[in-house]
């Protein structure tokens, strides 16, 4: 649940990110981050499935509900990187504008 | 328990690669004519790709310890260090888990790398240099 969870923010963000004439949002980063932990959660789906078998699909209702908020506060955590390393790195200079304001 | 520190690894040696290859790759530009034109993407773009899927998704996953409770704030961090038993089985895990994450998102990115080098050819030969 948690690959799916993040999966579909990899693919929604990569869409989103195709249709901007220009990345001064810095959306990149947070295909990077959705994209390299979908992979990474891949794996380990792989794994837990070559040690369960089938029983890795018969997960509990409760098991689903927790791995879906862990997937949920991966997104949360992933829009707090990105939208941090947006306003340190400021590429519309906004910060700047507004910080040489008197 | 621990397999985000293998692609953590990774991505600190292709980061040092990176800034070394941007070194060169930038003397190589200074040194081009004006008519210079890009038929490749430059290796050091395409090692940024690499670094910033390994630290991201290192960065998730380091989180999904935390919230299992496999990374505390205090020495040694891991708490499979605390015992033998988990620590050698920490191991085998980044052996083998962390070493195939590691393994498979410099896969795509090769893909990723020869796509888009194909991308950059294609539109070469829909719009010719002048």
């Amino acid at each position: 649940m948690t690959l799916l969870t993040v999966l579909f923010a990899a693919v929604i963000v990569t869409a989103v990110w195709y249709n901007r004439a220009d990345d001064d949002m810095q959306i990149v980063t947070l295909m990077y981050l959705y994209w390299g932990a979908s992979l990474m959660w891949f794996v380990d789906a792989i794994y837990e499935y070559a040690e369960l078998g089938t029983a890795f699909f018969e997960a509990t209702a409760e098991d689903m509900l927790n791995d879906a908020f862990l997937g949920l506060a991966a997104i949360a955590l992933g829009l707090v990187i990105w939208i941090v390393r947006l306003l340190i790195t400021d590429p519309k200079g906004k910060i700047k504008t507004a910080l040489s304001r008197k | 328990m621990a397999c985000f520190t293998a692609p953590v690894v990774e991505a600190v040696v292709v980061g040092v690669i990176e800034k070394a290859e941007a070194k060169k790759e930038m003397q190589v530009t200074n040194q081009a004519t004006e008519n210079h034109r890009i038929t490749k993407v430059p290796l050091s773009r395409k090692l940024k790709w690499l670094t910033g899927m390994l630290w991201g998704g290192s960065a998730l996953l380091a989180f999904e310890h935390v919230w299992h409770g496999e990374i505390t704030m205090w020495f040694p961090f891991l708490t499979a260090m605390s015992d033998p038993a988990d620590t050698a089985e920490m191991l085998h895990e980044i052996a083998t888990v962390g070493v195939t994450m590691a393994l498979l998102i410099t896969a795509v990115w090769g893909v990723m790398c020869v796509c888009a080098d194909l991308i950059l050819k294609r539109k070469e030969k829909e719009e010719p240099a002048v």
